[in-house]
């Protein structure tokens, strides 16, 4: 594979172009997660007794909190590789800018993918921000106090680079900006709502074993066992699905990129 | 010195279409070189598989005396590339162009700016420097791409139509720094559809059509070779007038309202046409590069 250190540039340039406007690019990372903890785990969590989370009771507002970072490391990742991407490709043309510089089209998806990847962890480091803070002030359940919580933000980081991967492989093939719909529709819904995010998989029943083929499941499940200091032989399991998918994910998405972009 | 690009035998093929079609040519250390043609000519194929970007169906071609098939980093590094279309970063200012892009030849930043700075002025920029590239006309894009070309202070620049669309003032600074740079000692390749721009500028050209070429040589022997040195240019000429002039036994085209008579002896030719039909508007002017491409793809298209 013909990769330098160019994705570095590229990844540096989009960097660039967050930074300048962070403030704004922050407010939806700090305000989602607060509505959802007050809609979803105040106002409906009220209403949920006798839950228990691998074999334990658990609050439903600490089983949601997880979720909600994972949630962010998902779509951070995603938006920004899908939409983001193609319109840096199409639109703007700054993939025909940037290869006509030693820098190659190999360096251009890696560098973008790797940005993607830095979105999941931003966004999901506010959320996870959020939560702590609410956490201390109005909400004592979800205070997580296990020294696995710095574990997180690595592991958005290796989500975001899955769900970037994932990402560009739809923008090396959709035929027009609004054909995201389909993967948005068919794919981030319902792994937003079935991938073990607003309620335990284990709800799902005879179709729980479904659950497993999303990547978000796997994700998630990691991302609230380290949260809540918690650990189970699946942990290892969903580490190895997200690591053999990201690889072969960015392979593939590097090679259907070559695919669109080469002529 | 040996050439700066040789190509040899050199294919482009996409699905059902043979873009570039076994073309051969040298192109000197320090020369303006021209690639001339109407759009979809296979100019731009040719362009992009010098920089390294459309891979080579078949055949030779050497850069800087480098395959591109093998060391296209290397290559890259020393080309500065004008692109046609308009692919500056919306998302930054006009400095911020520079810089950035800088970043992608491995430039500190230090460098990046002094060069920046340099380049603004060069193409007249210096006030635009903080300017969002949205707000820029269309001259100043161009200017901002050409400068932007010139970062890694190139040994070979590419310039795909670098004036199209362009009003009379803009393109004049355009060619204008190209004649400097080439007094540098720059090599400069240029895609062009404007005759004019090519007679300007160019060393030495090629005109190709369907992927291959109609003809090469010096702007000055061609007009020579293809049209002499005069052209009798006719205006609205009736039937009547037109039957005559071809009969005179010359090449005539016609483009619209007007009738383009070559020959060398186009004086003798208006003076007599003039004594016959004095009703008619008739001029004798210079041959230019505009009549060598009218004729030989006016005859092209009546063979058709």
């Amino acid at each position: 594979m013909n990769l330098g250190r160019g994705a570095v540039a590229v990844w540096r340039r989009n960097a660039d172009v967050f930074f300048k406007t962070w403030k704004t690019n922050f407010l939806p990372s700090i305000f989602e997660p607060l509505l959802y903890l007050v809609a979803m785990g105040l106002g409906f969590g009220g209403l949920v007794v006798g839950l228990t989370y691998a074999g334990q009771p658990i609050d439903y507002i600490r089983f949601l909190a997880p979720g909600l970072i994972s949630i962010s490391a998902m779509y951070g990742g995603f938006f920004e590789c899908s939409y983001g991407s193609f319109v840096r490709m199409h639109y703007q043309k700054t993939f025909d800018a940037i290869v006509a510089t030693p820098v190659s089209l190999e360096d251009v998806i890696v560098g973008e993918i790797m940005w993607g990847a830095s979105k999941s962890l931003i966004n999901s480091t506010i959320v996870l921000a959020v939560i702590a803070l609410m956490g201390w002030l109005l909400f004592p359940a979800i205070q997580f106090t296990s020294l696995t919580l710095l574990l997180v933000p690595p592991i958005t980081f290796l989500a975001g680079l899955l769900f970037s991967a994932l990402a560009m492989i739809f923008t090396a093939l959709v035929p027009n900006i609004d054909s995201f719909n389909y993967p948005f529709f068919l794919l981030i819904t319902p792994m937003f709502l079935f991938g073990g995010t607003f309620f335990p998989i284990s709800q799902l029943g005879a179709a729980e074993p479904f659950a497993y083929i999303l990547p978000l499941t796997h994700t998630s499940l990691l991302i609230r066992d380290m949260s809540l200091g918690m650990s189970s032989p699946l942990d290892l399991l969903a580490l190895v699905y997200v690591l053999v998918m990201t690889a072969a994910t960015s392979y593939l998405a590097v090679r259907l990129m070559k695919k669109r972009l080469t002529r | 010195m040996p050439p700066v690009v040789v190509a040899r035998d050199l294919v482009k093929k996409f699905e059902d279409l043979t873009a570039v079609d076994h073309i051969s040519f040298d192109i000197e250390q320090g020369e303006i070189f021209g690639f001339l043609g109407p759009n979809g000519a296979g100019k731009s194929t040719v362009i992009r598989m010098i920089q390294c970007v459309s891979p080579v169906t078949s055949g030779r071609l050497e850069v800087l005396g480098m395959d591109v098939r093998e060391r296209p980093r290397e290559i890259k590094a020393r080309l500065g590339v004008a692109p046609q279309d308009n692919n500056l970063d919306p998302d930054f200012n006009v400095i911020q162009n520079l810089t950035s892009y800088a970043r992608y030849f491995g430039m500190p930043k230090d460098r990046a700016v002094r060069r920046a700075n340099e380049l603004l002025e060069f193409m007249q920029l210096e006030e635009k420097r903080t300017v969002m590239i949205e707000k820029l006309s269309g001259g100043m894009k161009r200017r901002l791409i050409v400068a932007r070309a010139l970062i890694n202070d190139p040994d070979i620049i590419i310039l795909d139509e670098p004036t199209t669309g362009l009003d009379p003032q803009a393109r004049h600074l355009i060619w204008e720094r190209v004649r400097q740079l080439k007094r540098e000692g720059r090599t400069i390749i240029l895609t062009t559809h404007y005759m004019d721009e090519a007679e300007q500028l160019c060393d030495r050209l090629v005109i190709m059509e369907q992927g291959k070429f109609l003809m090469e040589g010096t702007p000055r022997q061609m007009i020579a070779d293809v049209v002499g040195d005069c052209v009798m240019e006719v205006i609205d000429a009736d039937d009547e007038a037109e039957r005559y002039l071809r009969t005179q036994g010359q090449q005539v085209e016609r483009s619209a309202d007007r009738l383009y008579v070559y020959s060398g002896e186009c004086r003798t030719i208006n003076q007599e046409f003039r004594r016959l039909y004095p009703e008619v508007y008739s001029v004798i002017r210079t041959a230019t590069l505009e009549d060598v491409f009218l004729r030989l793809t006016g005859r092209r298209l009546r063979e058709r």
